[in-house]
């Protein structure tokens, strides 16, 4: 027994270290997760007289995206979030720590698959939403309820295997 | 001279606490301590491995200036911190709060640190209860025919 002893307690600590390397620090469990989106009052991005708060979420399914132009993953997830808006998916952006003038040229050439963005200059409603970095999106219910938090770009494998089947329950 | 110097001293080390460009000002030295505890204790989300005073992200600018807010506005050090925890999760934080999920980060150590104790403890005490085994009348001889061989060539 004991001459095993150092063989598997090598292989055990090899174990732990490898699962840990294929981890990714980056991905960290939001708090927010079942808790109602927090209160913010932010003008839109092509209205600025325009205020709205966390009400637009009531009575809908909604995905939110918080995106910026100096975002380059922001730009590679793009489309996915324009195959989801044609699915019928409703998308609300969040602009963050951006310029109006280039956000909205951004839209204006890759495609708006939001039905509104919220624009956060400052980034200080987006403290509230524990927004770290960007892109980050989030799942609200039909209660305002925060159920998913994805972090980085999401991928035709995540809308499929995460996004999607999450809304279909969220339906029921 | 040498208390100019060291006033000199003084003054870079409190510019290189705080990592940035902005201006903090406060109305007192406790207050003052009390930021930059806040901000070496609590972690910058975007480069891991550094604190909020430590860090130049565009983040840690904007969480150090909300730190700052919520200290002027009188919040004590926990509400600051329960702040960031209830937006951000315990990873803000460096010291990292006692419960099932961090059972592991606390006890780990500990655990690992006694389970080889007890296997070292184990196999030294096997070596001294080692039993020797004692020589027969045949064996005894044949080692001393052998030691004598090797004693006899050794002479020549």
């Amino acid at each position: 027994m004991s001459r095993f002893l150092p063989i598997s307690i090598f292989i055990a600590l090899a174990i732990l270290l490898f699962v840990g390397l294929s981890k990714d620090p980056k991905q960290i469990p939001s708090p927010l997760i079942g808790k109602p989106v927090p209160e913010f009052q932010l003008s839109l991005l092509d209205d600025p007289q325009r205020k709205e708060d966390h009400t637009i979420f009531n009575q809908h399914i909604t995905l939110v995206n918080v995106w910026a132009t100096w975002c380059a993953s922001c730009r590679a997830e793009h489309k996915q979030l324009l195959q989801l808006a044609k699915q019928g998916v409703r998308i609300i952006g969040l602009d963050y720590k951006d310029e109006r003038s280039s956000a909205l040229a951004w839209l204006n050439n890759l495609g708006n698959p939001y039905v509104m963005t919220l624009f956060d200059p400052d980034g200080r409603a987006s403290i509230d939403w524990g927004v770290y970095g960007t892109p980050e999106t989030f799942i609200v219910d039909q209660s305002g309820i925060i159920r998913y938090k994805h972090i980085g770009p999401i991928s035709k494998q995540d809308v499929e295997q995460v996004i999607l089947p999450l809304i279909r329950e969220l339906q029921i | 001279m040498s208390r100019s110097l060291l006033l000199l001293v003084g003054l870079f080390l409190t510019l290189s606490a705080i990592a940035g460009t902005e201006q903090f000002e406060f109305e007192t030295s406790e207050q003052e301590a009390r930021f930059i505890n806040l901000s070496t204790e609590l972690r910058c989300l975007v480069c891991q491995n550094q604190s909020l005073a430590d860090s130049n992200a565009g983040l840690a600018q904007d969480l150090r200036q909300e730190v700052y807010k919520l200290l002027k506005k009188g919040q004590t050090n926990e509400q600051i911190v329960d702040f960031l925890v209830s937006r951000y999760g315990d990873f803000v934080l460096y010291d990292p709060p006692l419960k099932l999920a961090t059972f592991v980060l606390w006890f780990g150590p500990l655990v690992i640190l006694i389970s080889i104790g007890v296997v070292v403890f184990g196999m030294i005490k096997k070596q001294s209860t080692k039993t020797v085994t004692e020589l027969s009348e045949q064996q005894r001889d044949k080692l001393e025919q052998i030691l004598s061989q090797h004693a006899d060539s050794g002479k020549k």
